[in-house]
């Protein structure tokens, strides 16, 4: 499955053949319409086998390390009892591949197990939490995208100007910060020690939603916001300088056409197809990074469960936040490289 | 994949093979580089150094908890009353010793990979490329915590966990550079000699590979460095006890409000060490011609 890379050579995938490259058109040219939807099709199954992969590793790392899993995960003092409950809750005590067979296939059910700690359906448990975490992605997705998709394509458009040069050394700078270092900041300055004008906690009564608090919204939004868009701002700006810099940019200018009209109607469109991936790009990134946002926050979401059911070792929940996780990487990784394909100026005058 | 889907993507341009030591003069030109390397000296040096120089134990007691500072202790007490600036001076060890170790881990087991890709093509190629994407499809602090919720936070399991994470990255990078480089003819001549494989691919591959994995190797530390910390300040600590960077910014992030120090030293240098990291990923990047320079990929 892919997940973007930025534009360095190695982030190509399969090269187009040597000879394909000198054509003043993309290297897809050649590609017929029947193979744009074997393409897809293919795409579609390699997904659903990396799910499947990656549910492997899930459990693996989880279940099936050499040891006795229920006494690591109840500790030293656990006594019979207690491990033999836990051994057939997890069904411990059958072959591993029962044992994973009997997990995924309730994971394709949409039935997660229940929490040790909670006692309680996982999905029940996850289901609320999940809104919250998908609001404050959604919050400052809908910010950072356009920001990182300005900042990244006006930078590239006035290379080595003042605009670039100033973005690129903040942009270097920030994205090399971790998310908690961002969020405790913030904190430091905003909430507790220069300023006191925001809260330094983003408690979400239970019953309530957050966007009934936007106040509290503000840091936790402005922490993953500053987290991603430096990152996604210099890979879009790595895409766009090669879009500018393709053959069929150059040709338009070869041919005397104004500068306005080069970028509007040959660099942009061509410009699109990665602004999907930057896209998936940025919202895998803020999926991972609520992680340790939501724990500097108190913010009540799948990030601060996870945390906690590690801290109480709680398998099943760990289990299932971590599939949703990494599932939704794939998943949007997917939906980019589709969209690119549909969206690529010569396919859509195909269709 | 990448960014660029490979039906809209151009060729590369072809990675001009510098000289390593060439690249890294250049890159000792730049400022950026020289910041960045005065910056990581600085933090590294506090945390190899720092604990001589603790005027009191780590653990010893010096009052009441979260006090702001007074004469004998410099920067306050903690939330248990331990001297906050000789636990800040202690605490910087095991962050630099696993972040070091995740990323050398990463490197060798990815470069060993991408340069096996690279030359086998086909088959095994793309077998050991899924897999990588496999991997990609955790965010780096996903695997390291799902690695440690069941045998809980050692040091090995946490630069296993982080080292794996950086493997597949590390290995798309020298796959990437070592394509090209596999085609040409010095590479059939040392087929052609019978030259084993591991010594075609570490001996005549490898070395034009290198100015890309500087690159790669200073970045996959950045967020080596970050992601032990981030572990470290959820509260999964290798020595939870003990004075950690990470550890010391949750445990007195509650006390904030009366008493910064506790949080305010050890989260600036975090921030300056990634920050030194990626100055001098940054400036390795521009000195290497043929590498887009604003890379910062994950």
């Amino acid at each position: 499955m892919a997940i973007a890379q930025s534009g360095s050579p190695s982030g190509k995938a399969p090269t187009p053949a040597p000879g394909g490259s000198t054509t003043q058109a993309p290297p897809g040219l050649a590609v017929g319409g029947s193979a744009i939807w074997g393409f897809i099709l293919r795409r579609l199954l390699l997904g659903a086998v990396v799910l499947v992969l990656v549910s492997i590793v899930i459990f693996v790392a989880t279940q099936a390390l050499p040891g006795d899993t229920a006494r690591a995960i109840l500790g030293r003092t656990a006594t019979q009892a207690s491990l033999k409950a836990l051994r057939e809750q997890l069904h411990l005590n059958e072959p591993l591949i029962v044992q994973y067979l009997t997990w995924a296939g309730g994971l394709f059910r949409g039935d997660a197990g229940t929490s040790m700690a909670a006692q309680e359906p996982v999905t029940r448990l996850i289901s609320d939490r999940l809104v919250n975490s998908a609001f404050l992605v959604l919050c400052a997705g809908l910010i950072s995208i356009p920001l990182s998709v300005m900042i990244g394509a006006y930078a590239a458009l006035w290379r080595d100007k003042t605009f670039d040069v100033v973005t690129s050394l903040t942009t270097l700078i920030f994205a090399a910060l971790p998310e908690f270092v961002v969020g405790v900041t913030l904190v430091v300055l905003f909430a507790t020690t220069v300023l006191h004008v925001l809260p330094a906690v983003s408690l979400i009564a239970p019953g309530t939603r957050p966007w009934e608090q936007p106040v509290g919204m503000i840091l936790p939004t402005l922490t993953l916001v500053i987290a991603v868009t430096p990152y996604v701002a210099r890979i879009m700006r790595a895409s766009m300088i090669e879009v500018l810099e393709s053959d069929y940019v150059e040709m338009a200018r070869l041919k005397g056409l104004s500068e306005r009209i080069v970028i509007q109607r040959h660099a942009l469109p061509n410009a699109l197809g990665p602004t999907f991936q930057v896209i998936a790009l940025n919202l895998a990134y803020l999926a991972g990074g609520v992680i340790v946002v939501e724990y500097v926050f108190n913010y009540s979401g799948i990030g601060g469960a996870l945390r906690d059911a590690v801290s109480n070792r709680d398998l099943p929940v760990i289990q299932a936040l971590a599939m949703l996780i990494a599932g939704l990487y794939v998943v949007l990784n997917l939906l980019a490289d589709i969209a690119t394909i549909l969206v690529t100026p010569r396919l859509r005058t195909r269709l | 994949m990448a960014v660029l889907n490979p039906l809209v993507a151009q060729e590369p341009p072809l990675v001009q093979s510098k000289r390593p030591a060439g690249v890294l003069m250049g890159a000792l030109g730049l400022w950026r580089t020289r910041i960045g390397i005065a910056l990581v000296a600085f933090i590294a040096g506090i945390a190899i150094f720092g604990p001589l120089f603790g005027p009191h134990g780590p653990a010893d007691f010096m009052g009441l908890p979260n006090q702001l500072p007074f004469p004998g202790s410099r920067f306050g007490t903690d939330h248990l009353g331990q001297d906050v600036w000789s636990r800040f001076l202690d605490g910087g060890r095991t962050i630099l010793v696993l972040a070091t170790s995740a990323t050398v881990l990463g490197l060798v087991l990815g470069t060993s990979l991408g340069l096996l890709a690279a030359y086998s093509r086909g088959l095994l190629d793309d077998v050991i490329m899924r897999a990588m994407d496999v991997i990609l499809a955790f965010p780096q602090i996903l695997l390291a915590l799902v690695a440690i919720s069941t045998l809980g936070p050692s040091g090995w399991l946490m630069v296993l966990a982080v080292g794996l994470t950086n493997m597949p990255r590390v290995a798309r990078v020298t796959r990437g550079a070592a394509q090209p480089i596999v085609e040409r003819d010095f590479v059939a001549a040392a087929e052609a000699l019978g030259v084993p494989r591991w010594r075609i691919l570490f001996g005549e591959i490898l070395p034009n590979v290198l100015s890309p994995l500087m690159v790669e190797s200073s970045l996959r530390l950045t967020y080596s460095i970050g992601v032990i910390a981030a572990l470290a300040f959820l509260g999964f600590s290798t020595n939870p006890n003990g004075a950690d960077w990470g550890l010391m910014i949750q445990e007195n992030f509650i006390a904030l409000v009366v008493q910064p120090w506790g949080v305010v030293l050890p989260m600036t240098a975090v921030a300056l060490l990634t920050m030194g990291t990626g100055m001098i990923g940054d400036g390795i990047a521009r000195a290497a011609a043929g590498i887009d320079r604003s890379r910062s990929g994950e």
